[in-house]
């Protein structure tokens, strides 16, 4: 019943039960993962706490990535928010500012959530720490946010891949977006299957987005495309709480992110030797050939 | 098909900046570590492929050397390893190897000797999500993931250490998930390797130990 392996299968769950995607993603936990459901609340609970920790280290602390090309990304950009109205309004400059600050931890060995992976872990917490503070939901209400996420990277997972070498960074930013929208829609009162559609129109919108890092290493310009994916996010998922429709269903979308990121060439798939990481510029700063 | 928890999406937790070059190559080391029982003195990392190209930048020296020290994934100490191996008298060396190439890309091999110079020689591989093989011990092939928790049996290749690991497991009431005899030369040394559902007690190594073809008795629970 709730082993559930498309979006759309999902959706029947959710019809059948009455149920939130978040509620029949624990309950799927519960069923096959020898846990109870308190187990699951908890550890996932600690999971956020690391989340909230990473975005508070990213605003607060001196961080000094191991490779040296990001640090202080994140704080720039909340001052400006404190300075002057930001020209994106202050729940993205937020978000982007979060998010962007979890990469600089990451980059600098600090704790973080892969969600789905450690390049694009800034998405999440970016936007659901924002939503958070901003909106004042409650910490339970976050945790059942990242059951949420956890079931759409799950189908992600499942049915293509989240991971830069196979799918470009459309399946590492993109996966985290589409999670992060969906979990957006339910935190703000939409039904499961508004959060399929905006998960479906964050992956449309970020379809062929190779994966190309600079010396090979999880910084730039993964942070920069953390904070765009955390838009992405905030954006598809308003566009769904206004009724605007997505014309392909999430199932169709992922198979087409899938063949994209397979028609990929090795180049551009995580090797370094493609994008940006092959401009002029990014060889004089990587020294990898040397 | 493959079975993927909620956790496997929004997990694992770790030290960045790679679950690849970062966590895998930490859970490598903690598995190796195991298998020198005295405390570790000397400890060399040769790094092949991608390992050897970027573990500066990812942070995979202080990853491995994190996992000689018995840190786990979530240990923020990680990130100063080198002071804190230095401080446990730990002498360390990193040397990348960029001619091989027919190797995964991100393999290591751990050289570690204790204070008496004993020590052992493994060769690990990270394959991804934070996940990692060891595929060679001491020049023998063979297969361990750390995901079950793992008896490594080393043992004179005779008749009769199989029958007696396995009694010994019966009468702890273990159940063996998997059982692997590894061997490079009838009659020299050969590796049981062991994987079980449940906790591995102190009183069935003991029992495992007594039989004298067992010369060494390694326990991974991760």
């Amino acid at each position: 019943m709730f082993n559930f392996t498309t979006g759309s299968e999902l959706l029947e769950v959710c019809a059948q039960q009455q149920c939130t995607i978040a509620e029949a993603m624990l309950e799927r936990e519960a069923r096959y993962y020898n846990t109870t459901k308190e187990q699951a609340l908890a550890r996932m609970g600690h999971s956020y706490e690391i989340m909230k920790e990473a975005v508070h280290e990213g605003q607060t602390e001196e961080l000094h990535s191991m490779g040296g090309l990001i640090g202080g990304e994140a704080k720039k950009i909340s001052a400006h928010r404190a300075q002057t109205a930001p020209l994106c309004g202050s729940i993205v400059s937020k978000a982007m500012s979060y998010a962007m600050g979890v990469l600089e931890v990451n980059a600098s060995m600090g704790l973080i959530v892969a969600a789905p992976t450690a390049g694009s872990s800034g998405v999440i917490p970016g936007v659901l720490c924002t939503l958070q503070e901003e909106h004042g939901f409650t910490d339970e209400q976050m945790i059942m946010a990242l059951f949420n996420a956890g079931a759409v990277g799950y189908l992600i997972m499942y049915n293509a891949t989240v991971a830069g070498a196979e799918g470009g960074c459309q399946a590492e930013i993109g996966a985290a977006a589409a999670m992060a929208a969906s979990a957006a829609v339910e935190l703000m009162g939409g039904t499961p299957r508004q959060c399929l559609d905006a998960a479906s129109s964050v992956i449309g919108t970020m379809l062929g987005l190779v994966c190309d890092p600079i010396g090979g290493l999880v910084e730039a310009p993964c942070q920069k495309r953390n904070a765009v994916g955390a838009s992405n996010a905030l954006v598809c998922a308003e566009m769904t709480l206004s009724g605007v429709g997505n014309l392909i269903p999430f199932d169709e979308m992922v198979e087409a992110m899938y063949k994209v990121g397979r028609s990929l060439p090795y180049e551009l798939r995580e090797t370094a030797l493609g994008g940006v990481a092959a401009t002029p510029t990014a060889c004089q700063l990587c020294g990898l050939c040397s | 098909m493959r079975e993927i928890s909620v956790f496997d999406v929004i997990g694992p937790n770790m030290i960045g900046p790679s679950s690849s070059h970062t966590a895998g190559a930490l859970r490598i080391a903690l598995m190796a570590r195991r298998l020198v029982s005295a405390p570790i003195k000397k400890v060399r990392f040769i790094l092949y492929g991608s390992f050897a190209r970027t573990y500066k930048g990812h942070g995979t020296d202080r990853a491995l050397l994190g996992g000689i020290l018995g840190f786990n994934a979530e240990d923020k100490r990680i990130r100063d390893s080198y002071r804190l191996a230095t401080e446990a008298g730990i002498e360390y060396s990193f040397e990348p190897n960029t001619t091989e190439q027919a190797i995964h890309p991100n393999t290591v091999r751990i050289i570690m000797e204790d204070e008496a110079g004993n020590g052992a020689d493994v060769v690990g591989v990270s394959i991804g999500g934070g996940n990692a093989l060891l595929k060679q011990i001491n020049g023998i092939d063979i297969s361990i993931t750390g995901n079950y928790q793992t008896m490594i049996i080393m043992q004179k290749d005779e008749p009769g250490v199989a029958a007696h690991v396995t009694r010994c497991f019966y009468e702890e009431n273990i159940n063996i998930a998997f059982l692997n005899i590894y061997r490079q030369r009838k009659g020299e040394i050969a590796y049981c390797v062991i994987e079980a559902d449940n906790e591995l007690t102190q009183s069935l190594v003991e029992k495992v130990k007594e039989l004298p073809l067992v010369r060494q008795v390694t326990v991974i629970q991760l």
